[in-house]
């Protein structure tokens, strides 16, 4: 017992960085995804013509927390007839998997809980789909017709689109040649290229099957709410339910992580080597100052002194970024002895500040096809997945290893590659489209009313 | 499963796999069934080869109720805003079709001028219907934002009613022998200037949708209906229209003063979701045309045809029909010379519409299902009367 505890002492003592951000970011995640689910709402309601959440809060600024509340005081509902087990262990396991994913990622050359883990990508990929487990058994357990079509709809789009999406991170680690993150950005430094730009293919057969494996429209059939009413969640409520929507926007932070880490140059800045372009570096504390300057605007227009205060509160905070974001550079400009000392906690914060642009950009891209696209039918997913998506992954991994050889064969490196490896992601495309059309040839059209074979079943 | 315990829907048939065939029971509280309508589905894996609609949760007896309304003894008059609860999206034009049966009752005719404020109020009517249609398709087959653009201009057109007769669902716009009330000053002015901002907004629904691959692997070739089934099954309005048939009784029986417009009838040919889809927006700006032509001259004179305070139609009976914005709304009404209809039947267009469901979502998905129950544009007061 004692040594039990001595080891135990001994590991914390030994680990406590890690600990401290794994707790951090269990603690913080579920704000941030809060935030993340309201910005998703004002976008929505900014491509729809109307407002969003104005209630709570000046311009619906306090409605994550008020959501949070709700679900948490909600009452507790086990359906009779469920595997109660089971469907208590469900969404636990669904919202393990997703943070457990985070502790793999790297936001910024400073922070990353596992600290120079050299499985990275693989750990990040692997542990994350896990979380299908949770879905499955989750709409298994509730013992209703919908949560099981809404699991078994996700268990086969998940093996379908597991397959691209590894594929195509296949290529980007080509590249790299690691699996460490951190290493992944250094080489992106070291060659100064984006590796989404040497493989736009491979980014995006990654980028489609990413939205797919989070259940992102236009695939969100598991959950399709004009469907299956909301699919494997159907029966959970309260906390229950909040703990699977804590775990898909995790999933989405996760491969949206991945994505930038791998294809986007990671935590680098746009040009990281292009010394004439360093005014790019003024840029996000100039962001921050400008939206600070426009919430002070906006505070005489509040109509209750609670709001005005509360949009001063905002803008200050945007203030004080800027100066954090600002502070390493101008330290040097005022005292140029301090520049080595001022260099990593430059990287660092400025390294958070551009993966954390280049996350929400990404995750952009996904709000923004969820509100203009319809939804795939589920035959029609099956189809894009392996008739077009899995041969193009695979054709574009061959294709590129041939590019990467001839490319060293006539000692090209960095940007200079784009001049075998363009032409070899054309070529892969071409191929799929190819197989795509034969395949739709060979396809029999459906006969109205003839029972026709099933995808899956 | 405890759901098996209800009884099968349709006849037995073989599954894929030989396992067990699942019921599975859409509704009546379901985010898509467009109200209470309650479908039970028989699936084979997530292929439908069993359906049968079950209707009657928005039963209220209105056909009954004309027969019973007797207060200050003005029982026809009584009855008229019954009518808008049918349908109810389309009030205006099930308000249409019951003053002008009860008018061809009476053998009276309501002036021009309340005839040509009719067509226009209908014909926006019809637009705002196809509005609340198209987003709702659109909704359930997955695209979210749609909906938003069409209730944008759908409130609009609710406001030129509110403007008109103080209401905007349930309008009860018009009275039998004419209107109510006289148009108020701007009405040329805002219908034209709706009209005018119209044409741009129903190509922004077409950018997003007509060409979208997603819509059309959704829409094409999913709920097919011929021609020949159509018409078998009583099928009317947009859904005949789209099998190509081109039926339309504003123009095969003018009413209103549908006979002075030019306009046309849009058909599909294979009657397909897409079919109906783009019919309907055609629809759309063809209902645009005849309103824009009918502001272009309203005859000016009287609004209310000369009807007494209490109606007492002859004893007869009398059969009208309008093209709804859902198809043919027909009112069969009795009258034994009293001052109460002594039967009123109504032919709701969704109730028969919605016979052919099942034709249509036999051999498709569960996800085709929510396209036909959307593109057969139910309303389900009118269902369920």
């Amino acid at each position: 017992m004692q040594a039990v505890t001595q080891a135990t002492t001994e590991f914390v003592k030994q680990n406590w960085a890690p600990l401290v951000c794994g707790f951090v970011v269990v603690a913080v995640l579920p704000l941030i995804v809060g935030y993340v689910v309201l910005v998703e709402r004002k976008i929505m309601a900014d491509m729809q013509a109307r407002l969003g959440p104005m209630r709570v809060g000046p311009h619906g600024l306090l409605q994550p927390i008020a959501d949070a509340v709700k679900l948490l005081i909600k009452e507790d509902i086990i359906p009779d007839d469920a595997d109660k087990l089971v469907f208590w262990l469900a969404p636990v396991l669904s919202v393990g998997a997703a943070l457990l994913a985070m502790a793999g990622l790297a936001i910024g050359p400073a922070f990353q809980i596992a600290q120079g883990i050299n499985i990275g990508i693989l750990f990040v990929v692997g542990v994350s789909a896990m979380g299908i487990f949770g879905i499955v058994l989750g709409g298994w357990a509730s013992n209703s017709h919908y949560s099981l079509i809404g699991a078994l709809r996700s268990s086969a789009q998940l093996v379908s689109y597991e397959t691209a999406a590894g594929m195509a991170l296949v290529c980007g680690l080509l590249f790299a040649g690691t699996l460490n993150i951190t290493s992944i950005v250094q080489a992106q430094y070291d060659q100064g290229i984006w590796f989404g730009l040497l493989a736009p293919v491979a980014f995006f057969v990654y980028l489609v099957a990413s939205i797919a494996e989070t259940n992102r429209a236009p695939f969100d059939l598991p959950e399709a709410e004009s469907e299956l009413v909301a699919g494997y969640m159907t029966e959970f409520s309260g906390f229950r339910w909040s703990l699977y929507f804590l775990a898909e926007y995790t999933n989405m932070i996760v491969v949206a992580s991945v994505a930038t880490t791998l294809f986007l140059g990671g935590w680098l800045r746009p040009f990281p080597r292009t010394h004439w372009l360093d005014f790019i570096d003024f840029l996000p504390p100039l962001l921050m100052v400008v939206i600070g300057v426009y919430c002070l605007i906006r505070v005489p227009k509040q109509p209750v002194r609670v709001q005005q205060l509360f949009m001063l509160a905002v803008a200050g905070m945007c203030f004080a970024v800027a100066v954090v974001l600002a502070a390493p550079m101008l330290g040097p400009l005022l005292k140029p002895s301090l520049a080595s000392a001022m260099k990593p906690f430059f990287e660092g914060i400025h390294g958070g500040f551009w993966f954390i642009f280049k996350v929400g950009a990404y995750i952009y891209f996904f709000m923004w096809l969820r509100f203009t696209l319809p939804r795939y039918r589920f035959d029609q997913l099956m189809r894009l997945g392996w008739h077009f998506l899995i041969p193009l992954s695979i054709i574009n991994v061959l294709l590129i290893g041939i590019a990467m050889i001839v490319g060293q064969y006539f000692d090209l490196t960095g940007p200079s590659l784009l001049l075998t490896t363009i032409p070899a992601s054309v070529i892969a495309l071409m191929i799929a489209l190819f197989i795509l059309a034969v395949e739709q040839k060979k396809e029999p059209q459906q006969q109205p009313g003839a029972a026709t074979p099933d995808s899956y079943a | 499963m405890a759901n098996n315990t209800i009884p099968d829907a349709g006849e037995k048939q073989q599954t894929l796999l030989g396992a067990d065939e699942l019921i599975l029971n859409m509704g009546p509280q379901h985010p898509s069934t467009h109200g209470v309508l309650r479908v039970k589905l028989k699936l084979d894996g997530e292929r439908v080869i069993g359906s049968e609609c079950m209707i009657g949760y928005l039963h209220r007896g209105v056909e009954k109720i004309a027969e019973h309304r007797s207060y200050q003894q003005r029982s026809y008059q009584q009855f008229a805003p019954y009518v808008d609860r049918m349908d109810y999206v389309a009030a205006v034009s099930n308000g249409l079709g019951y003053c002008e049966a009860i008018e061809k009752l009476l053998m009276v005719e309501a002036p021009p001028r309340a005839k040509v404020i009719r067509t226009i109020l209908t014909e926006l009517q019809r637009i705002a219907s196809h509005l609340l249609w198209l987003g709702t398709h659109a909704l359930d087959i997955g695209a979210l934002t749609p909906l938003f653009y069409c209730f944008r201009e759908r409130e609009e057109i609710l406001k030129i009613f509110e403007k008109y007769c103080g209401a905007r669902l349930t309008t009860h716009a018009f009275r039998i022998g004419g209107l109510q009330y006289e148009a108020y000053d701007t009405l040329e002015k805002d219908v034209e200037r709706f009209c005018k901002a119209f044409e741009p907004r129903i190509k922004d629904y077409e950018d997003l949708l007509t060409q979208n691959r997603i819509w059309l692997g959704r829409t094409k070739g999913v709920g097919i209906l011929t021609a020949a089934e159509a018409i078998a099954l009583g099928a009317t309005g947009p859904v005949l229209r789209a099998s190509g048939v081109k039926w339309d009784i504003r123009k095969a029986m003018p009413y209103a003063a549908y006979d002075q417009y030019k306009f046309e009838i849009p058909t599909g040919k294979t009657g397909d979701t897409y079919d109906r889809y783009m019919v309907r927006m055609e629809e759309m700006r063809q209902s645009r045309l005849i309103c824009l032509q009918a502001i272009e001259n309203i005859p000016s004179g009287p609004i209310m045809a000369r009807v007494g305070k209490v109606l007492k139609p002859p004893p007869g009976e009398v059969y009208h029909s309008i093209e709804a914005p859902k198809g043919e709304l027909g009112y069969y009404v009795v009258s034994d010379g009293t001052v109460q209809p002594y039967r009123v039947r109504i032919r709701p267009p969704s109730f028969v519409n919605l016979q052919s469901f099942d034709k249509m979502a036999r051999g498709g998905l569960v996800a085709d299902v929510v396209a036909i129950i959307g593109t057969l544009d139910i309303v389900l007061g009118e269902v369920d009367r």
